[in-house]
């Protein structure tokens, strides 16, 4: 406090200050709290989602400004290392500046307090017995051993002294305590990924982006074999074999390689009878040079592998390249050309020339079966099997492209039955759904062959004609030819609207080329008319003589809706799955984290010594006995470290004990 | 067992009795190893051998304890004869139907915690020690209830199917069961550990809202049925990381609610030193002692709690820390309590700002244990809204 030779020297002063700075409490308290802080924000924003997903939550300009901060992976952040690594350090700080002098308080038995300082203690009494000092000191000493205190006897000036304490080892929890969180942040440490991110400053690595096989990703990108921590993941197909996995980091990855090979034989999920999962299992086989013979295993969630420090851990699934036999039917004016089969495996790209149009198909998923919610039924409740079905994008020339799921299981709708196919433009939407009408034989024939006929010019003119004419017919005047050629015109409009965007776009055509005093009339009229003209289409080839069933009238109405919503639909053609081959994949990760033992080791110190400290109090006594002509008088105190008020209990109990011991005088 | 160690309890057990208690749970851990050994693996006997000697510590000196253990054990057993090999007896067994059958015996843990919060309340203003003592005797026997339920359900889930049976810690229904019969635990321990019954109307507070959350989500989601474990979750640490994690939770909600005890006495006795509120409440000394007995217990058993996550997190997930949001927001309600237990010890802070703190760390608790499933999902799968 006063050596004014070292303040004087500015640098051992800077010294002391920052000493003094990391050991208080102050700082202490606020990085508790920071890293508290710090954690919320990283739990409330998803961390280390696709950087796309950031940009469009929060628009370009925040995007970069949490980038900068480093909110996408708060806890490898530089500022969140620096609040831990204060931490530590404060921690480390307080730890050897006490140590000492805690220490030797475990041993201490503070022999050399006064009268004077007993006196002033919250805890203490005194009172007279009628014994020499000397055996009045052994009673006592023997009280506070049965007790389980550890006492002392020294002789004073002012008499005997006895010193006695109990949970000298209350000081081990601070030290256990404080040097488990040094041991465990240390611990964490070695399995940070800081020698990446070093490496990676110091442009030794480059983090790699694009959708790359594996062989093809460049060696700036790779980590050799070594004893460093990682933590990555791979999914290796059924009767494949893996020895990389991908480290994910930021917008990219890395690639890791391993002393081993790894063959997924086989992955398995088991249901509940109920049909919940009830387990997730690959048979291994694991392929090291150091081993006499392949090691064949399974692992599964929750019962992991571990070879050479590698754990393997069951930890996803996913399709492994499914092979799917699909049939492409045409939506548009090439319906008549009929459906094309074709082969395809799930993860697959390829230009294809579908309804005439050079479209890149882009299967990404496969289902061997969906348990979801019915939407139709009465109660969205209850699940219900959909059966399989698949996923993919059609990317246009330009880049665009739409998602669609496909059922591959025709589902019902009020007993009618119907392909389902979902779509969507973004990831972001939800699907919507279009329901392709099945005809009685089980097949899309009879709803592309009505389409066909919308789609041929002859037979629609054909109809526009009758229609014309017979509307005319109930008119007067009927010889304008004027009039049969513009109305006829209309009729074979209002078909082809109707084709390129449905109802609505019809409803848009006629509020669009009416006049408005003509509209209310005839709006109605032409749609009546279009109706007609579509059941006429659709009946053409029906023999006259046998009556339109109610079967045929729903199908009719069913396929003029689905046809309506074609245009929203966007896709020339609908692919139906004909059959699969389901190959899974097995999700691992593989992880080596060198640090786990000390993080270990940390943790069983740190709860040794929380429990130590709260539940191993230290306490004193002081005994001191003064010899007062051929009479005692006895002066004890007592103090505990933690809980006052427990020790109000036990500091009479102890003072009752010992009055007991010696034969209180004291009458009160 | 020296009187040392003893005499902290007010009226500790004859050695007898102590002696006999240790003697019954060594019978006890030694009567399931000889029926079910050859089921357990290790770590199943560790955690047996565990329970087995922390029952006999409590149990030592807290006679209700003692019987508090053998009325579950009993009736659990009664329960379990009744239900036999089938799953639908209750319906022609009416101690079951009314009684015993799990989802009945919570239903009376409800009611009877319920009617212990306004006995405590109603004892307490009309300064009836009676009626106190009517609540301590009804919250014990709600405890005794809720732990029936969670027994009997632990069998009725083997009885649904074999690979479905499970301990009931996996749901949110369940755990809500749990927190309830943990925390009344540790409030009848600090009851009679200070000899005051004044603030049983505030901790059971607590349990009571835990109670109506409960019924509501009963209700309104079927959440009482019992389901099958995803992989996850099948896995011996969850046998003591739950439980652990819980006597932390019911801990930090008893110190804030003794914290707010603490706050409004304190404001009573200000704006009105001789109103009832003032004089029937305990020392503010008293209460401040329990709210740090309280929180250093429940720090204790939260750090126990994170560390056994921590481990079965590398089993599982290959990670013993993946700053999942529930491992994080665990951090965060730890973190919170050390900067609590510092400001207190070192820089010797007391009265209503730590009163204040405490009543906020239930906040963040209740985030950790709840809103973290609600709002932020993650690894922890159980007990999605
Ligand atoms: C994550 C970090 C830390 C944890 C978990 C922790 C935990 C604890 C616990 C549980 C106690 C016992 C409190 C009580 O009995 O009420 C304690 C006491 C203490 N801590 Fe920390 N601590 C941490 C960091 C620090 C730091 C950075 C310092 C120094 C600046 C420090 C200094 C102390 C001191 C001096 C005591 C009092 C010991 C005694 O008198 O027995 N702690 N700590």
């Amino acid at each position: 406090m006063s050596n004014a030779k070292a303040s004087s020297n500015p640098f051992q002063l800077f010294r002391r200050r920052l000493v003094l700075l990391m050991g208080s409490m102050d700082l202490a308290i606020t990085l508790l709290l920071a890293l508290a802080v710090a954690s919320v924000i990283g739990t409330l924003l998803q961390q280390n989602q696709p950087y796309a997903d950031y940009v469009i939550k929060f628009g370009p300009f925040w995007f970069e400004v949490f980038e900068a901060a480093g909110l996408y992976d708060v806890y490898s952040a530089l500022w969140f290392l620096i609040v831990l690594t204060l931490l530590v350090l404060s921690t480390t700080v307080c730890v050897t500046r006490n140590a000492p002098s805690m220490i030797k308080d475990m041993w201490n038995l503070r022999t050399h307090v006064r009268e004077k300082s007993l006196r002033v203690m919250h805890h203490n009494t005194q009172w007279p017995v009628k014994l020499p000092s000397e055996e009045v000191a052994l009673a006592l000493e023997k009280g506070l051993t049965e007790e389980g205190f550890r006492v002392r006897r020294t002789v004073k000036d002012e008499g005997l002294l006895l010193s006695a304490m109990r949970g000298g080892l209350n000081r081990l929890g601070y030290l256990f305590t404080h040097i488990a969180i040094i041991v465990i942040c240390i611990g964490g440490l070695l399995d940070s990924n800081l020698r990446v991110k070093f490496a990676e400053w110091q442009g030794d690595l480059k983090v790699e982006t694009r959708d790359l096989a594996t062989n093809d990703v460049p060696k700036e990108s790779r980590l050799p074999v070594g004893n460093q921590a990682f933590r990555g993941s791979i999914q290796i197909p059924e009767g494949r074999t893996a020895n990389v996995v991908f480290l994910a980091l930021r917008d990219g990855y890395l690639v890791q390689e391993l002393p081993f090979a790894l063959k997924v034989e086989d992955f398995r999920i088991e249901h509940y009878a109920t049909g919940q999962p009830k387990s997730f299992e690959t048979d291994l086989i694991l392929y090291d040079n150091d081993l006499p013979e392949p090691l064949k295993t399974t692992i599964a969630v929750n019962h992991p592998l571990i070879h050479k420090g590698y754990s393997i851990y069951q930890s996803s699934f996913a399709d492994g390249g499914s092979n799917l036999t699909m049939k492409a039917w045409p939506l548009d004016d090439r319906s008549e050309q009929g459906a094309i089969s074709f082969e395809g495996k799930v993860f697959e790209k390829r230009q294809m020339n579908l309804g005439g149009q050079s479209l890149r198909l882009e299967i990404n998923s496969f289902r061997p079966f969906n348990i979801n919610p019915d939407p139709t039924e009465e109660e969205p409740e209850r699940l219900r099997n959909f059966g399989p079905s698949f996923g993919f994008k059609l990317r246009t020339a330009t880049g665009e492209a739409k998602e669609y799921v496909n059922y591959m299981a025709p589902v019902m709708r009020e007993g009618r039955a119907f392909y389902l196919s979902g779509v969507r433009s973004s990831p972001a939407e939800e699907f919507g759904y279009l329901y392709i009408p099945i005809d009685r034989q089980g097949s899309l024939k009879t709803f592309t062959r009505f389409l066909q006929r919308l789609h041929d010019k002859s037979a629609v003119e054909e109809v526009s004609r009758q229609m014309m004419e017979e509307t005319l017919s109930q008119m007067s005047d009927t010889s304008d030819t004027r009039m049969k050629v513009s109305l006829q015109k209309t009729l074979t409009t209002l078909v082809t609207m109707y084709l390129k965007g449905g109802f609505t776009e019809v409803s848009e055509y006629i509020e669009t080329s009416l006049p408005e005093n003509q509209r209310e009339k005839l709006g109605p009229a032409y749609l009546s008319m279009l109706r007609e003209m579509l059941a006429r289409l659709y009946f053409m080839d029906k023999e006259q003589t046998k009556p339109v069933t109610e079967a045929e009238l729903l199908f009719l109405q069913d396929a003029a809706d689905t046809i309506g919503s074609l245009s929203r639909y966007g896709s020339p053609v609908y692919l139906s799955l004909r059959d699969f081959e389901h190959v899974q994949a097995s999700g691992l990760q593989i992880a080596r984290t060198p640090g786990k033992s000390t993080v270990y080791l940390g943790c069983a110190l740190l709860i040794a010594g929380v429990f130590i400290l709260f539940y191993l109090p230290q306490r004193r006594f002081w005994a001191l006995v003064k010899q007062k002509n051929g009479e005692s008088e006895i002066i004890l105190a007592g103090m505990s470290n933690r809980n006052p008020r427990d020790f109000d209990m036990v500091f009479n109990y102890i003072a009752t004990k010992l009055k007991r011991a010696v034969g209180n005088s004291d009458s009160q | 067992m020296t009187n040392y160690e003893t005499m902290m309890n007010r009226d500790s057990s004859s050695t007898a009795v102590q002696w006999s208690w240790w003697l019954l749970m060594m019978l006890a851990a030694s009567v399931l190893f000889s029926m079910y050994g050859s089921l357990f693996d290790i770590y199943e006997i560790g955690i047996v051998i565990f329970t087995a000697a922390g029952m006999a510590l409590l149990g030592q000196n807290w006679p209700g304890f003692r019987i508090h253990i053998v009325a579950v054990t009993a009736l659990s057993l009664i329960a379990i004869k009744l239900y036999g090999a089938d799953l639908a007896a209750p319906e022609t067994s009416f101690f079951l139907n009314y009684i015993l059958a799990s989802q009945s015996a919570i239903m009376w843990m409800s009611a009877l915690f319920v009617m212990a919060t306004f006995a405590y309340f109603i004892g307490l203003f009309s300064r009836s020690e009676f009626t106190e003592k009517v609540g301590s005797a009804m919250t014990w026997l709600a405890t005794t209830l809720g732990m029936v339920g969670l027994m009997v359900r632990w069998r009725e889930s083997y009885l649904i199917g074999a690979d479905v049976g499970h301990i009931p810690v996996s749901n949110l229904y369940e755990v809500f069961i749990l927190f309830a019969v943990i925390t009344a635990l540790i409030y009848l321990f600090y009851e009679r550990r200070y000899q005051t019954r004044a603030l049983g109307g505030f901790v059971l507070l607590v349990i009571s809202a835990a109670v109506a959350f409960q019924l509501w989500y009963t209700f309104g989601r079927n959440a009482a049925d019992i389901q099958p474990l995803v992989p996850a979750l099948q896995s011996y640490w969850m046998k003591i990381h739950v439980p652990a994690n819980f006597v932390g939770y019911g801990a930090f909600s008893m110190a804030a609610m003794i914290g707010s005890a603490y706050l409004l006495t304190s404001w009573a006795r200000k704006v009105k030193p001789d109103g009832l509120m003032s004089t029937v409440m305990p020392d503010l000394i008293v209460m401040e002692d329990l709210i740090y007995k309280s929180i250093a217990l429940g720090f204790a058993f939260f750090t126990v709690a994170t560390v056994l996550g921590a481990l079965w997190a590398a089993e599982a997930w290959g990670g013993y820390w993946s700053w999942d949001p529930k491992e994080t927001w665990a951090l965060i309600v730890w973190l919170n309590y050390a900067a609590w237990l510092h400001m207190r010890m070192i820089k010797g802070w007391h009265g209503r700002p730590m009163a204040w703190w405490a009543v906020i760390g239930l906040f963040v608790t209740l985030f950790a244990f709840l809103g973290v499933n609600m709002f932020l999902g993650g690894l922890h799968s159980y007990g999605e809204l």
